[in-house]
């Protein structure tokens, strides 16, 4: 039933262009062309043109502001405030521009439409009014230059030593974390030739550092507190993307990458908000990566910088959940991998809790 | 310029004996229709080819907005034609969907907006409008036409492969294009693709020379530089630009096919996929993407500067006025075309480059936003107390105006590295871009086929069927792309089968929706174009010799102008092209060729110091000519 009414819909738009087609047809001939120029057509097509214009400019204003809400996604860091402020002023200006350069062709589209006997203006140039238009834009673009680079240069700049360290590893199709462990809080060497299907991260278990990393499925990041990712990629290129972040940077096989940032607001904070108890941080791949891109996710889950601490502290280290690695430490250092896995307690602890 | 001039003339002249009696001129099917050498025949080659590959591009498009628009739907009705890319549920296979937007895209850009435009437009228009009997070998332009055919081909071939054509975006990335083990597409399809784009290089490159070479040396008499239209200068620089940029990219595929091929680690390195670590160490693939930038943002130009020549000549001649600051727009395409080769990394801020070098990069990205400013605001001028007829290619410039005007001020945000990494690879850069490359350059190309249809053909285009066509596709492609900014703002990232997975980009199905319908209807009405195209070819309304009244050289040919263009001498050149409503002159036009010794009541005083010049001009052009008969 409904690809019937879609057929005859579509018959009978095709009939009634071929009826216009052949009436128009039919006049240019009896008229002869001269007398076309300015015809009913021109004067409708002036028209139209400014119909469009107060329709489209209506449209755009009525769409921006009653839907603000749903297109503007919430911001939860430092340098997404800024960057969005540097959003909207370009957006002002760039409206303003756009609005009166819009408004003024429509007019002249309309107002300078031909008639009869009126003849156009012979005016090649105007060195004066050139002049201003270059000079005007290029004013107010080496002021959004000027605001754009110290946002830039902020953002880029070194991350501070205490920040708090995350590695974030993309792979065909899916986010892996790993961090530092809450021992020695750095993070062991790698390497992609000691990649298995076991030892995902490549760690390199001669490293000492890497006894007590620990590998996470969901990205846990503290409030308020300078975090520095660290990025790789296993296979092809991604693009670690925290939408309410204001991150995204790619991860590139051979070439580690990194961003810093700090969150403003706990997931609990953005829930209550939101007014939407379910509400979640997500992490999102932005770089075409093959067949399951678009379901590259990773939760996220922003706390308290205590309760952050406690949740690192109760995670296991990768080689307690993997003791077969333990051979792949040299033998020097398997004691202490023990017990910076938390494989086996710490004797400096056990001697001070027999002191108690 | 003499010695060529005079080959050409003597070439030329011995075929013009027999054209004086029969209108058409010697030869059989094949050599005026196939293999031709004549620059019209190999324009409307182009312009066929790229009209067909418009509409393959565009239905691609269609295929996979329906994916986005209404994920719900049964496409069952696809297989007879999609086959296994339909999974058995009745859904679109999530590689092929990406096999389609590779496909689309590269279709569009370089098939279509490359080929199609500056192929036809300039092969048609820079002897035409230069006053040259063809262009400098026509036997190398011929050549441009068959390895496009060439690539064409077998870029075709490649969709039908069962692993699928190219799937890993038109910029084709490695490793993902490099390793047939992360995606199909990069076995079989991505070896045609690559193949295709090296031919594709070759012919854009014979065209290109052919095109310089003949712009500086076939000029006729009296056509200065300064007296170019700004149709021949915008295909000058396109021109130019791909001869520099294209062997770029040549370098870059190259070098991927060696990694893909034999082993070396140009992209390459650190790699594990599929169960094992790679060998290929020491590469890198933001090298690849430097490469590809180096082309990838002149080529955005090459677009798009075609559009603009052609559109200034529309704007002018239906303005009835001539193109204000014809001096700055010279200036500002050149000014951009030196520009368009050191922007290339705002491409790239997140890519993990150099921050540093980041900054150096926007700071050049927005200097380029002025001369692209400077253009719309000399079209405006321009259309400024104008008396303007909205034929429909007039129309159509005016759509290619907005659309640079609307899709180039997003530019600014984009080119703001601190804004952008928000955006890159959001629907906001997809709307940026298809308004100011593709809608824009679209309309251009439209536009020409209105305008210089009847020089093509004979004939006249329906100008009705036009003005519907025209208000269909433009307030159509607003729709389509219009909404993808709020869609790009909320995050949403491109090349996403589906959102659904996430919670941040669940919503928008109304407006997604609204897009797919819009692009559906959008593509709809081109058939109104193909109708009065193919129609009007053979049935339209005899066209006059010169039905816009317009300066320019080409209407001074006949009708249906044979090989050699004029019938007889050149006319030679005295005025820029734009006299148009000068005061004092009888008609609202004064062609190029009228010298001002027949112009007194309009000249300007500076105009009469010339009249003495034309005489002696004349005089040595008769030595001239006669020297060659
Ligand atoms: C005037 C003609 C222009 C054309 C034809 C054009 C074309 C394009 C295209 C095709 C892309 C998409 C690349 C991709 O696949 O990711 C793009 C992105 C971009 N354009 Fe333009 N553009 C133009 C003007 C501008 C202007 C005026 C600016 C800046 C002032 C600009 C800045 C950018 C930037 C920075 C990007 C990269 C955005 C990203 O990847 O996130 N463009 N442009
Ligand atoms: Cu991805
Ligand atoms: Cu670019």
């Amino acid at each position: 039933m409904m690809s019937l009414i879609i057929s005859l819909g579509v018959i009978l738009i095709l009939a009634i262009l071929y009826m216009i087609f052949r009436v128009s047809n039919l006049i240019t001939i009896a008229k002869g062309p001269r007398d076309q120029r300015g015809g009913t057509a021109n004067k409708v097509n002036a028209a139209l043109f400014i119909v469009f214009m107060v329709a489209s400019l209506g449209g755009f204003f009525w769409y921006s502001i009653a839907y603000f809400d749903e297109y503007n996604l919430p911001v939860a860091s430092d340098h997404g405030k800024w960057t969005d402020t540097l959003f909207w002023i370009t957006m002002a200006v760039s409206v303003i521009a756009f609005v009166i350069i819009s408004i003024v062709m429509f007019v002249f589209i309309y107002r300078y439409q031909y008639r009869e006997g009126q003849r156009a203006k012979y005016y090649p140039d105007n060195h004066y009014l050139e002049l201003a238009w270059t000079i005007i834009p290029a004013i107010v673009l080496a002021v959004l230059i000027f605001t754009g680079l110290r946002a830039w240069n902020d953002i880029t700049s070194p991350a501070a030593k205490d920040a708090e360290v995350v590695e974030l590893i993309g792979q065909q199709f899916a986010w892996t974390a790993r961090y530092p462990g809450v021992k020695d809080g750095a993070l062991g060497k790698n390497n992609y030739k000691l990649i298995d299907d076991v030892n995902e991260f490549g760690l390199d278990l001669t490293d000492k550092n890497a006894f007590d990393d620990f590998k996470s499925l969901e990205l846990h990041l503290p409030v308020n507190k300078e975090i520095l990712l660290k990025i790789r990629a296993k296979d092809v290129l991604h693009s670690v993307f925290l939408p309410h972040f204001r991150v995204k940077m790619d991860a590139v096989p051979g070439m580690p990458t990194q961003f810093k940032f700090t969150v403003t607001k706990t997931t609990q904070q953005m829930r209550d908000e939101l007014g939407n108890p379910n509400f979640n941080y997500e992490l999102a791949c932005a770089e075409i990566c093959g067949r399951g891109h678009f379901s590259m996710k990773m939760s996220v889950v922003v706390e308290e910088e205590e309760a952050y601490e406690k949740w690192k502290a109760s995670q296991e280290a990768w080689l307690k959940q993997n003791p077969d690695y333990l051979k792949k430490v040299p033998d020097a250092l398997k004691e202490a991998a023990m017990i910076k896995a938390g494989m086996q307690k710490d004797p400096g602890s056990s001697v001070a809790e027999a002191n108690d | 310029m003499a010695t060529t001039d005079i080959h050409i003339h003597s070439d030329v002249h011995h075929h013009d004996d027999h054209d004086h009696e029969h209108e058409h001129h010697e030869g059989n099917f094949w050599t005026n229709y196939v293999f031709s050498q004549d620059h019209k025949v190999i324009a409307k080659q182009f312009l066929i080819t790229g009209i067909f590959w418009a509409l393959l591009g565009g239905t691609l498009s269609v295929i996979f907005r329906l994916q986005l628009g209404f994920p719900d739907m049964n496409l069952d009705w696809l297989k007879p034609v999609l086959g296994e890319w339909i999974t058995p549920e009745g859904k679109l296979d999530p590689e092929f969907y990406l096999a389609l937007v590779t496909m689309h895209g590269t279709i569009m850009v370089f098939f279509v907006l490359t080929a199609g435009l500056s192929g036809t437009f300039a092969n048609f228009l820079i002897p035409l409008q230069i006053g040259a009997r063809d262009m400098a070998s026509g036997f190398l332009n011929m050549l441009s036409y068959w390895f496009f055919f060439l690539s064409s081909v077998i870029m075709f071939t490649s969709l039908f492969l069962s692993t699928g054509p190219a799937s890993g975006g038109w910029t084709i990335y490695p490793p993902l294009s490099a390793l047939p083990q992360a995606i199909k597409g990069s076995g079989l399809g991505m070896t045609l693709w690559l193949v295709a784009m090296a031919l594709f290089i070759v012919s854009s490159l014979l065209g290109g020379i052919n095109y310089i070479t003949t712009i500086i040396n076939l000029r006729t008499k009296g056509m200065s530089f300064t007296k170019m239209p700004l149709t021949i200068w915008a295909l000058f620089f396109t021109a130019i630009i791909g001869v520099l940029s294209f062997p770029v990219l040549f370098a870059a595929a190259l070098l991927l096919i060696f990694d893909r091929s034999f082993g070396t680690s140009f992209y390459l390195s650190d790699i594990y996929i599929g169960g094992e670590a790679l060998a290929h160490d020491g590469g890198s693939p933001i090298l690849f993407q430097h490469l590809f930038w180096f082309l990838g943002h002149p080529e955005v130009y090459i677009v798009l500067l075609p559009a603009l020549g052609l559109s200034s000549e529309i704007i002018a001649t239906n303005s009835r006025k001539p193109i204000f600051g014809y001096k700055a727009m010279i200036g500002s395409m050149l000014f951009i075309a030196i520009l368009s080769f050191i922007v290339w990394a705002h491409h790239m801020f997140v890519t993990g480059m150099n921050p540093f070098l980041g900054s150096i990069f926007m700071l050049l990205t927005l200097i380029i936003a002025v001369p692209s400013a400077v253009k719309i605001f000399n079209y405006v001028t321009t259309l400024w107390k104008g008396n303007i007829r909205f034929t429909s290619g007039m129309l159509f410039s005016i759509g290619m105006v907005s659309f640079f005007l609307t899709g180039g001020i997003t530019g600014i945000f984009l080119g703001n590295s601190a804004i952008d990494i928000q955006l890159h690879d959001t629907y906001f850069v997809v709307a940026h871009f298809h308004l100011v490359m593709g809608s824009a350059s679209f309309f251009g190309m439209l536009a020409g086929i209105y305008h210089w249809f009847p020089k093509m053909f004979g004939r006249m285009m329906n100008e009705t069927l036009g003005s519907i066509h025209f208000w269909l596709t433009f307030v159509g492609v607003y729709m389509v792309f219009f909404p993808m900014h709020y869609i790009g703002i909320a995050g949403f990232p491109r090349r996403y089968y589906s959102w659904t997975n996430f919670d941040t980009f669940s919503g928008f199905t109304d407006l997604n929706m609204l897009v797919s319908t819009a692009a559906i209807l959008t593509l709809a009405a081109q058939f109104i174009f193909l109708f009065n195209f193919f129609y009007s070819m053979f049935r339209g309304r005899l066209a006059p010799a010169n039905p816009w009244q317009s300066n320019t050289l080409e209407w001074t040919t006949p009708r249906n102008p044979g090989h050699g263009n004029w019938v007889g001498e050149i006319p030679s050149v005295y005025r820029w092209p734009y006299d148009y409503s000068k005061p004092g002159s009888k008609e609202d036009y004064i062609p190029q060729h009228i010298p001002f010794s027949e112009t007194p009541e309009s000249n300007l005083p500076s105009e009469n110091d010339l009249i003495k010049l034309e005489t002696s001009n004349g005089e040595g052009k008769i030595i001239v000519e006669g020297g060659k008969h």
